[in-house]
C-alpha cells in the first residue's frame, strides 16, 4: 500500500516535465462543456492543453494570489467581471488585432486584454404550469408589482445575478436599483444558490419564476425533457437583457504565449462558436453561426448599451446588495 | 517534578503549529491592504448578526451531535450489540458525504415537489422543514455528529475499565456508575468532539447555501465569489479566527486540569461487554434510524438520479478513486504523524506555551475552505514554489485543514494513558524508540487510528483545496461530483458520489478493522 502510494507520488511529481509544447489553462468553465473543444483543438494543433478546472471568481483570486508567478498561461473565464478583475491587477497581455477583431466591440475588453467567447443573456425562467408567458411584465422593472409576492426565486450571491445588478446601475442609477432591490425584497424571493438550484425549484413548483442565465434550461432540460420550464425575454434594451459573455484571456506572466494565442483565436474559428452554439446553447459571437433551436437571433435580444468591462465594479454592487439587507 | 520535553519534540512541535499558522498569516497580509471602506462594513451590526446566527448554529449542532453520539459511541464500544464493527463503519460514513450533496438531498427528498414529500402527506406525516435553522440544524448534525461519534469511541475503547469496576463494586447501579465515572472521564473526548463540530460549523457553506440559512461563511464567501475583493474577505477571516480563539479559551477553561488516566497499578486491559439483552431491540432501531437518515437517504436519492440517467456516460471512476484513497491517506497519515507532538507536549509537558501550542493548531479549522486553499496558494507560489502544482501541496494542505481533527483525538488518548507505564518500561533498560513500539504506540492505537479514520474520511470529501493545489488533471472522486452538480447535472454526479461513499466505507472498515486486541471481541 504504502509502496504503491509512494509510487504514484513520484509519478505525479515527475509528469510535469514529459510533455513538449504544452499549454497551462485555467478554466472557470466546466469540463463537460469545454474538455471535448480544447481536445479539438490539441487535434488540430498539436499543442497539449492541461486544464485546471475550478470556478471562475475561485480562479480569478488564485490567478491574483499567484502574480507574476502563475504556472497558467490562459485563464477561460465565465464572466467578464472576473476577466475585468484581472485587467485591473495588471495581469493581463494584450491580444493579436485580428483575434480582437473578430467580436463585436460591445463584447471584448476595451484595452484589448480579454475577449468574449460566447454570449449569456439574463431571462426570467418560469414555470409554464402556473404562468402564461403573457402575463409577464416587459421589463425586470415590472417583478417589483406585489402579484409577485412569495412567487420569485434569484441568486444574490451569484456572480451572474450580481454582473445585472451593476448593469442596472450603469444604465439606470443607484437610486433606481436600490428602488427595485427593494421592490423585489417586499416580494419576499426565495435564496438560491445559483442558477441551477432555481431551474430544479421551477421544476419542483417551489417558485413561479426566476432571474437566470439563458442556457440553465437547455443542460437541465437534457436531463429532464419534460421539465416545465420555459425562458422569457424581456424586452431588448431593458437592463434585464443584458447578455455578459465567457471569455479568454492571456496572462503576463505566461512563457507559451506562441501556443497560447493559438488558443484564443482557436476559440473564435467557425468550429469553435458552432460548438458553443449547439453543445452549451450559448450565443456565438463571431457573425455567420447558427444559434440552438428557440434562440432568438443575439440583435433581437437588444442587449443594453452597455461597455462589459464596467462590470468589472462589483464593489459598489456588493455594498447596496449589502446595505439593502439582499446580502 | 517538571520534566523538560526532549528538543526534537520542540522543533517538531513548534513547525507544526508555525505551518497552522498559515492561513492567519496570510490573512493579516491581505487585511493590511484593506481600505477604511472595508473597515467601515466590516464593523456594521449586521456583521454582528450574521456571527450571532453563525454561532447559535454552530452550539445547536455541538449539543444535537453530543447529545445523538454518546449512546452510538457506547453502543458500539461497550456492549454486545450484534454487528458493532458494520455498525461502527456505517455510523462514520456520513462524514464522507460532501455537505453540498447532503444540502442537495434533503432539498430532493422533502422540498417542494420532492421525493418524499407526496407519500409522507399521504401517509399523514409532515413533512419536516428544509430550509433555513431547522434544515441546516438537521443536514450539519448528521453530517457531523461522526466527530464525536469516533472521539467518544476512542475514548471509551482506551478508558481503564478498573475505575467502573471500582465504582460498582462501591455499590453503585450500572447506570449511575456510567453517569458518575464513564461519562466525566470522557471529558477530554468530548471537548475535542465539540471543537471539530462547533468550528466545522463555522467553517462550512455548502449545507448553509443550499439550505438557505444565513451565515458568516457565506459573507466571506460574497466577497471571492462577486466583489473580487481580498481585503475585506481577509477581515472577515479574521473575525473568524478571533471567534475560534475565544472558543478555544472558552473550552480550556471548561476542561479543568483532571487527569484522566489510571495511577493504579497493573495494566490497561480492555473492559469486558455489557450484555444489552432486551435492550438490544430498541439498541438496533436507534443505530438503524440514524445510519437510514445518514447513508440510506443519500444512497436512495443517489440510487434515484442515477436512473433517470441511465444512459448517461460518468466515465471511468478508477483513476479518480484512486487519486481520492491516495491523497486522503496520505493526508491522514501525515496529519497524525503531525499531531503527535503538539499533543506529546501538551499532555506530557503542560506550560503555558506547550498548550499554546496545540491550540494554535486549531487556528484555521473555522475558516471557510476556500480561504484556506488561498492561502496555500500564497505560501506555495512564495515560498516553495517547487512544490507548487504538485501532490505534495494537497498534502500539505489537507495537513493544514484537518491537523486539528488528529490533535483532538490524539490528545484525548493520550490524556487517558498513564505517564508511569512508559516510563517504567525506560526503567526496565527500554531505549526510547521500544518503550515508543511496545508500550505507548499500541496503547494510543484507538486514538491514532480514529485520528487517522476522520482525517481520511474529511479529505475524501474535501474541494476548494483539491481544484486549486491539486496537480493539473488530477481528478477526485469528490471534484467529479463537483463537476456534475455544480451545472445540475445530477443523473451524472450520482455515480461518482455512490463509489465515493463505497470507497469512504471501505476505507474505514480497514481502519477500524486495525483497532485489534484494544477492542474486545
Amino acid at each position: 500500500m504504502v509502496r504503491l502510494l509512494l509510487t504514484s507520488l513520484v509519478l505525479t511529481l515527475a509528469s510535469p516535465a514529459l510533455a513538449a509544447e504544452t499549454l497551462t489553462v485555467y478554466s472557470g468553465r466546466n469540463e463537460k462543456l469545454v474538455g471535448p473543444l480544447l481536445k479539438k483543438f490539441t487535434e488540430k494543433t498539436g499543442v497539449e492543453v492541461k486544464v485546471r478546472y475550478g470556478e471562475t471568481p475561485q480562479l480569478a483570486a488564485t490567478l491574483l494570489e499567484e502574480g507574476a508567478k502563475t504556472p497558467a498561461d490562459v485563464f477561460f473565464a465565465q464572466d467578464a467581471g472576473a476577466l475585468g478583475a484581472l485587467a485591473k491587477a495588471g495581469q493581463l497581455q494584450a491580444l493579436p488585432k485580428e483575434t480582437l477583431d473578430k467580436v463585436d466591440a460591445r463584447f471584448r475588453s476595451p484595452q484589448g486584454v480579454w475577449v468574449g467567447t460566447s454570449g449569456r443573456a439574463r431571462v426570467v425562467a418560469y414555470n409554464t404550469k402556473k404562468v402564461k408567458a403573457d402575463t409577464l411584465p416587459k421589463s425586470i422593472l415590472g417583478f417589483t408589482d406585489a402579484k409577485w409576492k412569495g412567487r420569485l426565486g434569484w441568486a444574490p450571491t451569484n456572480a451572474s445575478f450580481q454582473s445585472f445588478v451593476t448593469a442596472l446601475r450603469l444604465l439606470k442609477g443607484d437610486e433606481a436599483a436600490t428602488q427595485w432591490l427593494k421592490g423585489i425584497q417586499a416580494n419576499a424571493p426565495r435564496v438560491y444558490k445559483n442558477n441551477s438550484a432555481i431551474i430544479e425549484a421551477l421544476g419542483r413548483g417551489e417558485i413561479d419564476a426566476g432571474f437566470v442565465n439563458h442556457y440553465y434550461l437547455y443542460s437541465a432540460k437534457k436531463n429532464k425533457a419534460d421539465l416545465p420550464v420555459a425562458n422569457y425575454f424581456v424586452a431588448a434594451g431593458d437592463p434585464g437583457a443584458l447578455v455578459n459573455v465567457a471569455g479568454v484571456a492571456i496572462l503576463k506572466g505566461s512563457k507559451n504565449t506562441d501556443a497560447a494565442k493559438k488558443l484564443a483565436a482557436y476559440l473564435l474559428d467557425a468550429e469553435a462558436q458552432t460548438y458553443f452554439a449547439q453543445e452549451t446553447s450559448e450565443f456565438p459571437l463571431v457573425s455567420g453561426v447558427k444559434l440552438a433551436e428557440g434562440l432568438p437571433a443575439l440583435d433581437k435580444v437588444g442587449s443594453p448599451d452597455l461597455d462589459l468591462s464596467k462590470l468589472d465594479d462589483l464593489r459598489g454592487t456588493v455594498k447596496l446588495l449589502q446595505d439593502n439587507g439582499v446580502l | 517534578m517538571r520534566r523538560r520535553a526532549p528538543v526534537g519534540l520542540w522543533v517538531a512541535g513548534v513547525a507544526m503549529a508555525a505551518l497552522a499558522l498559515v492561513p492567519a498569516v496570510y490573512l493579516c497580509v491581505r487585511a493590511v491592504d484593506a481600505d477604511a471602506d472595508a473597515w467601515g462594513l466590516l464593523l456594521r451590526d449586521r456583521t454582528w448578526g450574521l456571527m450571532g446566527r453563525t454561532l447559535g448554529l454552530a452550539a445547536a449542532v455541538t449539543g444535537c451531535a453530543a447529545l445523538l453520539s454518546l449512546p452510538l459511541a457506547w453502543l458500539t464500544a461497550r456492549t454486545d450489540l450484534p454487528g458493532r464493527r458494520l455498525w461502527t463503519v456505517l455510523l462514520c460514513v456520513p462524514l464522507a458525504v460532501p455537505t453540498f450533496v447532503s444540502g442537495y438531498v434533503l432539498l430532493a427528498a422533502f422540498g417542494v415537489g420532492g421525493a418524499l414529500e407526496e407519500p409522507l402527506t399521504r401517509w399523514g406525516l409532515p413533512v419536516p422543514p428544509v430550509y433555513g435553522f431547522p434544515g441546516a440544524l438537521l443536514a450539519l448534525t448528521v453530517s457531523t455528529y461522526p466527530y464525536f461519534f469516533l472521539a467518544l469511541r476512542a475514548g471509551l475503547l482506551s478508558q481503564d475499565p478498573a475505575w467502573l469496576e471500582g465504582a460498582r463494586s462501591l455499590g453503585l447501579t450500572p447506570a449511575r456508575a456510567f453517569f458518575r465515572i464513564t461519562v466525566p472521564l470522557l471529558r477530554p473526548a468530548f471537548a475535542s468532539g465539540a471543537l471539530l463540530v462547533g468550528l466545522y460549523v463555522l467553517s462550512d457553506f455548502g449545507a448553509v447555501a443550499l439550505l438557505q440559512y444565513d451565515a458568516f461563511s457565506r459573507a466571506i464567501y460574497v466577497q471571492y465569489e462577486g466583489a473580487y475583493d481580498r481585503s475585506y474577505a481577509a477581515l472577515l477571516g479574521l473575525a473568524l479566527v478571533s471567534v475560534t480563539v475565544g472558543v478555544l479559551a472558552l473550552e480550556l477553561w471548561l476542561r479543568g486540569r483532571a487527569g484522566y488516566h489510571r495511577s493504579a497499578k497493573g495494566a490497561a486491559r480492555a473492559s469486558s461487554l455489557v450484555r444489552l439483552g432486551r435492550w438490544r431491540v430498541p439498541a438496533l432501531l436507534l443505530c438503524g434510524a440514524v445510519v437510514a437518515v445518514g447513508v440510506g437517504l443519500p444512497v436512495g436519492i443517489l440510487v434515484y438520479w442515477g436512473v433517470q440517467g441511465l444512459s448517461v456516460e460518468s466515465g471511468p471512476m478508477m483513476g479518480p478513486a484512486w487519486n481520492s484513497v491516495s491523497a486522503s491517506m496520505l493526508g491522514a497519515v501525515a496529519a497524525v504523524v503531525g499531531a503527535l507532538p503538539l499533543a506529546f507536549l501538551a499532555v506530557r509537558y503542560p506550560s503555558r506555551l506547550t498548550v499554546a501550542l496545540e491550540r494554535v493548531s486549531y487556528a484555521g479549522y473555522a475558516l471557510p475552505p476556500i480561504v484556506l486553499a488561498l492561502s496555500l496558494v500564497f505560501l506555495g507560489v512564495q515560498a516553495v514554489p517547487f512544490l507548487y502544482g504538485t501532490l505534495v501541496m494537497l498534502v500539505l494542505a489537507y495537513v493544514v485543514r484537518f491537523l486539528p481533527q488528529a490533535v483532538g483525538v490524539v490528545r484525548a488518548s493520550l490524556l487517558q494513558l498513564n505517564p508511569h507505564l512508559p516510563e517504567a518500561a525506560a526503567s526496565l533498560g527500554q531505549p526510547p524508540s521500544g518503550v515508543l513500539r511496545r508500550v505507548t504506540a499500541p496503547l494510543l492505537r484507538p486514538g491514532l487510528l480514529a485520528g487517522a479514520a476522520l482525517v481520511f474520511l474529511t479529505a475524501m470529501k474535501e474541494l476548494p483545496a483539491t481544484l486549486l493545489l491539486a496537480p493539473i488533471g488530477f481528478e477526485t472522486l469528490a471534484t467529479r461530483v463537483w463537476g456534475a452538480t455544480a451545472e445540475g447535472r445530477f443523473a451524472e454526479a450520482a455515480l461518482p458520489a455512490l463509489v465515493l461513499m463505497a470507497v469512504s466505507t471501505l476505507g474505514v472498515g480497514l481502519l477500524v478493522s486495525q483497532e485489534g486486541s484494544s477492542s474486545p471481541s
